[in-house]
């Protein structure tokens, strides 16, 4: 660049006014055609989910028993009226996947929502206040680490019983250590910064320093985290359906699905095939959108 | 470089009392008094329930049976199956060279997959090879390891009738357990054809539970070789006119392998969580099925004392992969 290209840009500031952080952001995002694809994934598969009862040709539930492992329409025997085909007692898949859709979000919604909620707050006072809480806090994270996260949640699922919400409770449990590591790594990097110490100079509280001072400048990595976080929890809760642990039946949860299909893989492929798909294309989709938004936000990997 | 080690191994004491920690707290977390758990739905009277617990130790206070907990697991007491009666720690030992084959074979069909195809996209970087690897890699981690099961089942076994649906071996054969472990006890057996059915049995098993450790490792291995590649002592090597094979297989390769040496010990974890869907789904007599059939036999000193041996094996895993990458790259030993 010349110098007067230089003098140029300073005598029209207005033409060259920087784009707008959320305008970088979506050009660096879009960038990555992966990352798009796993967006527009993930929107449809929430409008699947929010119009599950005006969308899905049945209810998830109805057994229509003189149709029972009806194959989907291209094969032969299958209809229209059930596209996906039918499951052992009758139920259309097509209905029960769009239904599970609405659990999957909803599962990786609240897992993710419980998890980042505990590992911010745990990782904001290890960070902040160091000390022996912060070795109390990050030691008892390392052992969470320590175990496998299915068998940690297998275990908070042996303890509080089978079901759909304690299987949701047991995966955020596991997924916390994550979200408090990365919490805590990123407040005691701020913590030294002119800002922080302006801020606490002149007169904020210790809260206001915690969650309106640092914790903003702390949420790209945990942005990231949570959205890599979506899949983990979706396949967590899937493999706790699956083994018995997580959704009971008739719930139409993908995982749970599987588990009753389990018998029919000799008999009826489409009752096996499906519900994976779904689970395939939704992990997918989440980890796509992760690793765009990780090279988005993160300024360290910009290349 | 002791020093080093002590500094290591000490980080894990803390790590180890939590773990026995949890499992002690584990069994009283259970709703229902333990030994109401143990009876099931036979009943008890109050009687006979006051002597058990004094005999159990249950009317202590808390940091009495802690205590004693800690002292029976210090001297090899894991408890026993409420189920089939025999000592945790038994059947741990029984079952655990039937997971450790098959983690061993899913980890061997992991690197020997991931490691050249990670080398060959990092060395042709955008390349259409290089997409493909990342693509599928990216695939096999967002795998629901048991559908991916349950696909190759319906093509290998019922479809093609290639590999056997369950178990380790076919009820043809009897093989004298040796080493517990199927590969070599059938080698060493006289069995005409035992070895064969036993790497049938083990063929399936492994590429699933090895999927995601395969995943994991072509990405970390690309990322490391792009990494070193970029380093200045490689366009020494270029400009000193080396060829670009030995460049990428002797100058880059040792350097990138070191995080990859260490992401493939931290798949342990990975690795025995895997095994408890794995060995469900193919009836492989392991750790994982059998901490799955306790919870569903409600056999809960077995998931106590399996939950306990499981942690202590992945934090001594964990603890020797880091001792050994600090051994492998001194800037880590004198690090701190």
């Amino acid at each position: 660049m010349s110098a007067t290209d230089d003098i140029e840009m300073m005598a029209s500031p207005a033409k060259a006014a920087p784009p707008s952080p959320l305008r970088t952001f979506w050009w660096s995002f879009a960038e990555n055609k992966g990352a798009v694809a796993g967006l527009l994934v993930i929107v449809v598969i929430a409008i699947l989910a929010i119009f599950a009862d005006w969308i899905a040709p049945h209810s998830p539930t109805e057994q229509f028993r003189d149709f029972r492992l009806l194959p989907p329409f291209w094969a032969d025997g299958g209809t229209l009226r059930f596209p996906l085909g039918t499951d052992d007692i009758g139920r259309d898949i097509l209905s029960r996947l769009i239904h599970g859709a609405r659990l999957s979000m909803a599962i990786g919604l609240i897992v993710v929502t419980l998890a980042l909620g505990m590992g911010i707050v745990l990782g904001l006072v290890a960070g902040f206040y160091r000390g022996w809480i912060d070795v109390a806090i990050m030691r008892l994270m390392d052992m969470m680490l320590a175990l496998p996260s299915l068998l940690l949640a297998i275990v908070v699922v042996a303890i509080l019983g089978p079901g759909l919400s304690n299987a949701m409770f047991a995966v955020s449990i596991v997924v916390l250590p994550h979200y408090a590591r990365l919490t805590r790594a990123a407040v005691i990097s701020e913590l030294g910064k002119d800002y922080v110490v302006a801020s606490r100079v002149s007169g904020a509280g210790t809260l206001r320093l915690m969650f309106s001072t640092i914790l903003p400048n702390c949420m790209a990595p945990l942005i990231v985290q949570a959205t890599l976080g979506f899949s983990t929890a979706i396949l967590d809760a899937a493999a706790l359906g699956f083994l018995g642990l997580g959704a009971q039946p008739p719930t139409p949860e993908w995982g749970t699905m599987l588990a009753s299909a389990r018998e029919f893989v000799t008999r009826a492929w489409w009752v096996v095939t499906f519900p994976g798909i779904a689970i395939l294309v939704t992990v997918l989709a989440f980890n796509l959108m992760g690793d765009g938004l990780r090279d988005a936000l993160d300024p360290k990997l910009k290349r | 470089m002791f020093k080093f080690i002590i500094s290591r191994a000490a980080l894990v004491i803390p790590t180890f009392l939590g773990i026995t920690f949890l499992s002690f707290f584990l069994i009283r977390l259970v709703p229902g008094d333990p030994i109401e758990v143990r009876v099931g739905e036979r009943g008890i009277t109050p009687e006979r329930l006051a002597m058990l617990r004094e005999q159990l130790g249950l009317d202590q206070p808390l940091w009495v049976q802690f205590a004693s907990y800690v002292g029976d697991i210090l001297s090899g007491n894991f408890g026993t199956s409420l189920v089939t009666k025999n000592p945790v720690l038994l059947e741990f030992l029984e079952l655990f060279p039937a997971t450790v084959e098959l983690s061993v074979c899913a980890i061997l069909f992991a690197v020997i997959l991931g490691l050249p195809a990670g080398v060959m996209a990092a060395s042709r970087r955008g390349s259409f090879w290089d997409h493909t690897v990342m693509g599928v890699s990216l695939g096999g981690y967002s795998m629901p390891i048991f559908w991916w099961a349950l696909l190759l089942i319906l093509l290998f076994s019922v479809s093609l009738g290639w590999t056997p649906v369950s178990g380790r071996l076919s009820v043809m054969y009897y093989v004298e357990p040796v080493t517990g472990f199927m590969l070599i006890d059938t080698l060493l057996s006289d069995e005409p054809g035992a070895f064969r059915s036993a790497v049938h049995h083990l063929v399936l098993p492994s590429v699933v539970l090895g999927t995601i450790p395969l995943a994991v490792i072509a990405r970390m291995t690309r990322s490391s070789m792009l990494e070193v590649l970029g380093e200045d002592y490689i366009r020494t090597a270029r400009a000193k006119g080396l060829s670009a094979g030995r460049i990428v297989g002797l100058h880059a390769l040792r350097n990138a392998m070191i995080p990859v040496v260490t992401v493939i010990g931290l798949q342990v974890g990975t690795l025995l969580g895997g095994a408890i869907l794995t060995e469900t789904i193919f009836s492989w007599p392991g750790i994982g099925k059998w901490l799955i059939e306790s919870i569903n036999r409600r056999d809960y000193p077995v998931l106590q004392g399996g939950v306990l041996l499981v942690a202590t094996l992945v934090i001594v895993v964990n603890l020797i992969v880091d001792l050994l990458y600090g051994i492998l790259n001194p800037r880590i030993r004198h690090g701190r």
